[in-house]
């Protein structure tokens, strides 16, 4: 609520002032009634406040400014003139509509209403049929008709979208990826209009394609893709299939989808069965259908038929246990095959030859995609995990005398199973924790005026390639206050210390804190959350704490996927090579040496207005030679904002097989383990989060003395 | 991470709450009070779609999205224009000029953060 409000008082401020600059304008118009610029300037003034007062909830205003604004619009077309009356009219609107944004309860209506009336019989006895009254075809949105759970539907999509489709900043693939989004489909590119590469214009779009997807969304949520496009481009839409309906159920021959499709007449086909080759060979050969249609039909058909087997699989729903042993080893060989594949794409490169390039492009795409099965065999669902803590709440609220329920969501979220399984004790923790200090007694509950019984909510939701796990409590949130002294007492942070409230409850990560005045048999020994910090920190995940006095406690989890394969950025410096994980990489720029000498040996830069500290690998890891005159700056984003990592050269995006480092490195803190690059060498990754943390407090300690 | 988007309004109200809903889902803004404006503040960073209003002062929607298309950098750069109701006849233009969508005012924030994030991802 809150946020609206200030918006809105942003939104009085803003019209307060468009309205004294209206007046203005009006009686400047009254002097040059022919005056263009000021014509404007009173139909912008209207439709602005028109237009935001809407989004701010002044229903009364947009409804009154409206017959203002089409009587402008037709002045502006010169379609109406300026009179006396109309700046007269137009001013006692300006004082109606400022009384409206004040909602001031004095306000005159019927004096409103004479206006707005006025307005619109001007509209109408002056070029009534203008185009502006052609009002708003309203258009479909998202929102319409929630679609109930239905059947699954087969649609053969045919869409062919307008030839300028690129100029106008649309990707077509992008429609085609979020038709395939809402279920499980087949896409047929076809290229037979794409002409001779003297004809070709690289700005046009010449492929169209045939989609054949199954559904239970709807029609609409098909319709709502092209909802920008579909007056210019070519759709059709048809049912091939529908769930449970004997109609469409049977097995389609090739012929008979091509016959839908108006390709093909019954005659013709009748005669061509005559001939005892294979259908769709014989009408390409004889020139009746083009080859790329026969060859989407039999896609369509290939669809179809999947469909069925997948019932057929579903009722005897085959699966086979597999040791994870299997697996492990299963998933270390495509980590094997990932680091020789990039070895043969290096190669591939630097050999220049179009075969061999053919071949290498053709395993890495193989190796990518057995490299997500393999990953996806190892993933489980979390739900099994939430299914434990109902006992642990149950349990542990009846031993403290509160009453609490917990909720879950998202249990259907996959999990890589080593992520699962070490997610078990820090989540328990968690849940402890919200459960004996989080929420209240149920007496104080009810002092406070809220329901006696407490909830936990626990819910996992994917976001790229993490997800993130919340534990969600309605209790009574953490006292910042109590935590700021504690960390003075501890010698975390000093007295005056100037913190946020996110850094003030980042304080309860750290090693040896814990705020319960008691200690229960459940939590406040003052090792938890520190221990819950380096259980997440392994598995590369990040922790994050909200809190609202009173009302509860959110804390996200953000966890990797997987652990063994991450799309690595690598990077050069001298002779060395380094991995950051991509998903940390915000940007890249040069440094050259004159930005470097303007922060007078500082190692920060200015990147758009804001001030960003980078570090320099070469002084970190101690790497001998002289810097290049212009290196390069990689932008990374951290829990604790924005940091540069300096390096010689960019090398690209690179698949990264994490190898751990031995017991021997378990000290070093800034990396996060190696990787084998294609050409044998090893390639160091980075722990951004770590390195920054280590730089930004060195920083501090300059800044300090 | 976030990629950024150009917010060109000549209301400040509505250039701070399309900010607001676009950076809460995780979006860098960039905004603009006209369309000249825009095409500085282009120049300046790198935009991955512009959001625009059509009627505004020195130069409006429609000529901006002429604009951004005319340029060889952001030829391909989704254009999300603001219309309201009653401008119809408009959104043809717009779309002639070269817009990727539109939205009509008012809108709810999610709309907006919907549509977006059908052109950039």
């Amino acid at each position: 609520m809150a946020a609206i409000d200030k918006h809105k008082d942003m939104f009085r401020d803003e019209a307060q002032e468009l309205l004294a600059e209206l007046e203005v304008s009006l009686l400047e118009l009254e002097e040059s009634p022919d005056d263009k610029n000021i014509i404007g300037k009173v139909f912008r003034a209207m439709h602005t406040i028109k237009g935001s007062g809407g989004m701010f909830g002044f229903d009364d205003i947009v409804a009154f400014t409206h017959g203002i604004e089409t009587a402008y619009d037709l002045i502006r077309n010169g379609k109406l003139a300026v009179t006396k009356d109309i700046i007269d009219l137009t001013l006692r609107a300006r004082d109606c509509i400022r009384e409206m944004l004040e909602e001031s309860a004095s306000m005159d209506r019927k004096a409103a209403d004479e206006i707005s009336a006025a307005f619109k019989a001007m509209a109408e006895q002056d070029g009534g049929k203008s185009a502006v009254k052609k009002a708003a075809a309203p258009k479909k949105t998202a929102s319409a008709a929630p679609q109930e759970k239905n059947a699954e539907v087969t649609y053969r999509i045919s869409f062919r979208p307008p030839k300028d489709i690129f100029l106008r900043g649309i990707d077509p693939l992008n429609m085609v990826r979020e038709l395939t989004g809402l279920g499980w489909g087949k896409v047929v590119a076809q290229i037979s209009d794409i002409p001779f590469l003297e004809d070709f214009d690289a700005d046009a779009c010449y492929t169209y394609w045939d989609i054949i997807l199954t559904t239970d969304k709807g029609l609409d949520a098909i319709k709502d893709v092209f909802i920008f496009i579909e007056d210019d481009s070519q759709i059709k839409i048809d049912i091939i299939h529908t769930e449970g309906d004997p109609e469409h159920n049977a097995e389609k021959k090739i012929g008979e989808i091509l016959i839908e499709r108006g390709f093909l007449s019954h005659e013709t086909l009748q005669q061509v069965l005559g001939e005892k080759k294979l259908i769709g060979q014989i009408l390409i050969d004889e020139g009746i259908v083009p080859r790329e249609q026969v060859q989407s039909a039999l896609i369509e058909q290939q669809h179809l038929k999947e469909l069925q087997d997948k019932k057929k699989n579903e009722d005897s729903a085959s699966s086979i246990r597999v040791s994870s042993d299997k697996l492990d080893k299963l998933v270390n060989l495509v980590g094997e095959l990932v680091t020789v594949q990039s070895r043969l794409s290096q190669t591939a490169a630097i050999e220049n030859n179009i075969i061999f390039s053919a071949i290498s492009e053709e395993v890495e795409r193989l190796t990518t995609d057995l490299r997500d099965t393999t990953m996806n065999i190892r993933m489980l669902a979390i739900g099994s995990t939430f299914t434990k803590f109902r006992r642990l709440v149950r349990d542990l609220s009846n031993d403290l005398g509160k009453e609490i329920e917990i909720e879950t969501e998202g249990a259907e979220t996959e999990l890589d199973k080593t992520v699962i399984e070490k997610l078990n004790d820090p989540l328990v923790h968690l849940i402890r924790n919200s459960i004996d200090h989080g929420i209240e007694m149920p007496q104080e509950r009810v002092a406070a005026g809220k329901p006696g019984k407490g909830t936990i909510h626990l819910s996992a939701q994917h976001s790229g390639a993490y997800v993130l796990i919340r534990i969600k409590d309605d209790g009574g949130g953490l006292n910042t206050a109590a935590i700021r002294a504690k960390a003075v007492e501890k010698g975390l942070v000093t007295e005056g210390q100037e913190l946020s409230d996110k850094e003030i409850f980042a304080l309860i990560l750290a090693p040896g804190f814990s705020t319960a005045q008691r200690v229960t048999n459940v939590s406040g020994r003052g090792v938890g959350m520190d221990v819950v910090k380096q259980a997440i920190d392994a598995l590369r995940g990040t922790i994050e704490i909200d809190s609202v006095p009173g009302t509860g406690t959110t804390i996200t989890l953000r966890l990797p996927l997987t652990l063994a394969i991450i799309d690595g950025f690598l990077i050069k410096v001298g002779a060395e090579f380094f991995v950051i994980p991509l998903s940390s990489v915000a940007e890249c720029m040069e440094l050259t040496c004159n930005q470097a000498s303007q922060a007078h040996g500082r190692n920060i830069v200015n990147l758009r207005g804001t001030v960003v500290p980078f570090i320099r690998l070469r002084d970190v890891f101690r790497i001998e030679g002289e810097s290049p005159a212009i290196e390069h700056l990689v932008i990374t984003e951290t829990e604790g904002g924005r940091i540069g990592i300096v390096a010689d050269n960019i090398i690209g995006e690179h698949q990264t097989v994490i190898k751990n480092l031995g017991t021997m490195y378990r000290g070093v803190n800034c990396l996060s383990g190696a990787t084998i690059l294609g050409d044998g060498t090893v390639a160091l990754i980075i722990d951004v989060q770590q390195i920054s943390g280590e730089e930004i407090r060195k920083e501090q300690m300059v800044t300090r003395n | 991470m976030g990629k950024t988007i150009l917010v060109v309004d000549d209301s400040a109200s509505m250039r701070q709450l399309v900010t607001f809903a676009l950076t809460g889902a995780g979006y860098e803004v960039v905004s603009a009070v006209h369309g000249k404006d825009a095409l500085e503040k282009m120049k300046a960073a790198k935009v991955e779609m512009v959001v625009t209003d059509l009627n505004m002062p020195e130069m409006d929607g429609i000529e901006l999205i002429k604009n951004v298309r005319s340029n060889a950098a952001s030829k391909f750069t989704p254009i999300l224009m603001l219309t309201t109701e009653s401008q119809e006849s408009r959104k043809l233009e717009g779309k002639q000029a070269g817009a990727s969508g539109w939205l009509v005012k008012p809108f709810k924030p999610e709309e907006l953060v919907g549509l977006v994030q059908k052109f950039v991802k």
